[in-house]
């Protein structure tokens, strides 16, 4: 009985699709375009704001027509005058190599805990996995006092242009440094990205990593040339997650970095707030500018940006 | 100890086979090989403990202390439990701040993690424009928490924002001071999070439907359920797995919540949180280090909660 209802159905249901006029899917699509433009328009709103001459704004205030035209007068007046560039290499020189890096301390934890089967294996992964669970505001407070008393070698620094990127500090401190920054991303992100590249790497074939130690490859040259090829996709994504996570961050520059000058952009936006962003219109488009390059991953690199986020939650 | 490490699959279903081979086994990983494998693990692992758990712990140590980060930590600086008593009873942001978080959590367990998920179960289906759709909800995702407040800044402000001209409140001059006003400013910026929150939830949701077995949907519409009683019947109760995780995630959002609320007035004035409350009063003038832990040891036994939620399930599906 069923059975045939549902042979009856399945051999219906195209036929009614191909008409194309259920209203079921009429009110769907209607409530998704009008969820879309809700979502869409606060961005919208940002961009059409930052593309407006304050002159324009304030003779006609913000809910108006553009009567003067749009232009990126804004965009300049920010990139130059607020010098907004260097933040962006300050947001580099830290989000670059912690990224690196991190995803060399997460693949080898993960690979030493997938591929070798030891005793404090799953305790390991919980370890890090809960770290990166822990509000950050948790651990801040001794943070900083571990900052503040963490001595440093002074080795000077590499100059390029206005830029001075000291080695590994210019004030013998770990706090209010790039290094700093760096290494509490690291650490951080090592727990989520640990947590990832297990649950991707437990998908691996011991096998290999066995018949490669009875060829007398050594575990270094295993990670390195066998398993780290072999998770790439995974490599991929995490580096795109955690490059967007590291460069939007901003919490951590504010607490451990005094200085305004090597801030990273997303803390130098807010530094800006008060002293130089005067009108909306240039909030606006400092905010735009700020959102550039995750717009660009967005664009080019969704996927795996979201094959980052999904494989972290829905695998393991 | 050379048993310390051998290769895996001691426990797995073939273990049989390999009972012959694994005296064998831990000859063949050298002792260079070994101790490779304790460094791969150990650099990573003694990072981790100095930079998050040695803090954590240490948080809770200067909890029963007054000390205000000047010299060493003495035994003149232990007070018991007086910070506590101070912050449950004498300390009138504490209770607002811990309310705030808890609506906080609401809100997004209530309404935005709710709404990703519908959002999710929505576009899960074969339908032109599916794909644009959820761009358009995934597309703050990317965006920093910053960069939401700036956009966010631009429709609450009172007299030049997006909403009060849109309703004509600024030339009516019945100013609604959105971000300002401490009874609505949580619930403004809890729209601006939300923004964001939603096509998170719905990402990782719609990648869980997806792994969603296809013939127990067909079997449920065989035996008549309509579309809302097959997701709660059938599908919800399948995703089980994703669920909890998505009940972590929005936990941990809610108690790490800080950005927006710094970024709009500091957590002032009707934004306090407990994240604000211990940057606040331990990393600034007052430098109340003991008091500041204090109130980040309530925090984290409040995140223990999700924390072991989630573990407890890692080791079940290692297991």
């Amino acid at each position: 009985m069923s059975v045939i209802a549902a042979a009856t159905r399945r051999s219906a249901a195209p036929t009614v699709a191909a008409r194309g006029i259920r209203p079921g899917r009429v009110a769907l699509h209607a409530f998704l375009i009008v969820m879309s433009g809700v979502w869409l328009f606060p961005l919208f709103w940002a961009v059409y704001s930052s593309l407006r001459p304050i002159s324009d704004t304030v003779l006609h205030g913000y809910l108006s027509w553009p009567s003067g035209g749009l232009s990126l007068a804004n965009y300049q007046t920010v990139w130059t005058q607020a010098d907004l560039p260097y933040y962006y290499v300050n947001t580099l020189v830290i989000a670059v190599p912690a990224v690196i890096l991190t995803l060399v301390l997460a693949s080898m934890v993960a690979f030493a805990c997938t591929q070798f089967s030891w005793r404090f294996n799953l305790v390991t992964l919980m370890i890090f996995t809960a770290g990166n669970l822990l509000p950050p505001q948790v651990i801040i407070v001794p943070l900083y006092r571990i900052y503040l008393n963490t001595p440093l070698p002074m080795l000077g620094s590499i100059d390029i242009g206005k830029f001075s990127f000291p080695l590994f500090t210019d004030n013998t401190l770990l706090y209010d440094q790039y290094i700093g920054i760096m290494l509490i991303h690291i650490v951080f992100q090592t727990g989520f990205a640990t947590f990832v590249l297990s649950n991707y790497m437990k998908t691996i074939s011991k096998e290999i990593t066995e018949s490669a130690i009875v060829d007398g490859a050594h575990v270094l040259r295993i990670w390195w040339n066998i398993v780290l090829p072999l998770c790439r996709p995974a490599l991929a994504a995490m580096a795109t997650l955690l490059f967007t996570f590291i460069y939007n961050d901003f919490f951590w520059a504010l607490i451990l970095m005094k200085t305004g000058d090597k801030r990273p952009i997303t803390s130098a936006l807010n530094n800006l707030q008060g002293e130089f962003f005067v009108n909306n219109n240039l909030i606006a488009a400092g905010a735009m500018l700020v959102a550039i390059p995750p717009i660009l991953v967005y664009i080019f690199l969704q996927k795996q940006f979201i094959a980052g986020l999904t494989l972290g939650s829905t695998k393991g | 100890m050379a048993t310390s490490i051998t290769p895996a699959r001691e426990d797995s279903p073939e273990a049989g086979e390999l009972v012959a081979t694994r005296r064998g086994r831990y000859h063949v990983l050298t002792r260079f090989d070994r101790r490779v494998l304790m460094l791969m693990v150990g650099i990573p692992l003694l990072l981790d403990v100095l930079l998050i758990w040695w803090p954590t712990a240490s948080s809770i140590f200067l909890s029963f202390t007054n000390w205000d980060g000047v010299g060493a930590v003495t035994a003149q600086n232990f007070i018991g439990l007086k910070n506590y008593q101070f912050m449950f009873s004498g300390y009138t942001l504490f209770w607002p701040a811990f309310l705030h978080n808890i609506i906080w959590l609401a809100w997004l367990a209530l309404i935005a993690t709710p709404l990703g998920i519908f959002f999710a179960v929505l576009l899960d289906r074969e339908m032109s424009g599916t794909g644009f759709y959820q761009s358009v909800f995934f597309l703050p995702v990317v965006l920093s928490l910053v960069v939401v407040g700036f956009i966010w800044e631009l429709q609450f402000s009172p007299t030049e924002g997006f909403i009060n001209n849109a309703f004509g409140l600024v030339k009516s001059g019945k100013l609604i001071d959105w971000l300002g006003n401490p009874r609505i400013n949580l619930y403004s910026i809890l729209i601006a999070a939300s923004w964001r929150h939603v096509g998170y939830v719905m990402v990782i949701y719609l990648a869980g439907l997806k792994s969603v077995d296809p013939t127990l949907r067909e079997a449920a519409k065989v035996d008549g359920a309509n579309e809302i009683r097959t997701f709660f019947r059938v599908v919800f109760p399948v995703m089980a797995p994703i669920n909890v995780v998505i009940a972590v995630i929005t936990a941990i959002e809610a108690l790490r919540a800080f950005d927006i609320a710094f970024i709009v007035n500091q957590g002032k004035n009707g934004l306090e949180l407990l994240s604000i409350l211990i940057t606040n009063n331990s990393i600034s003038e007052a430098s109340l280090v003991g008091f500041g832990s204090a109130i980040a040891v309530i925090l984290l036994l409040i995140s223990l909660g999700p924390i072991i939620v989630f573990l407890s399930r890692v080791m079940r599906t290692t297991s």
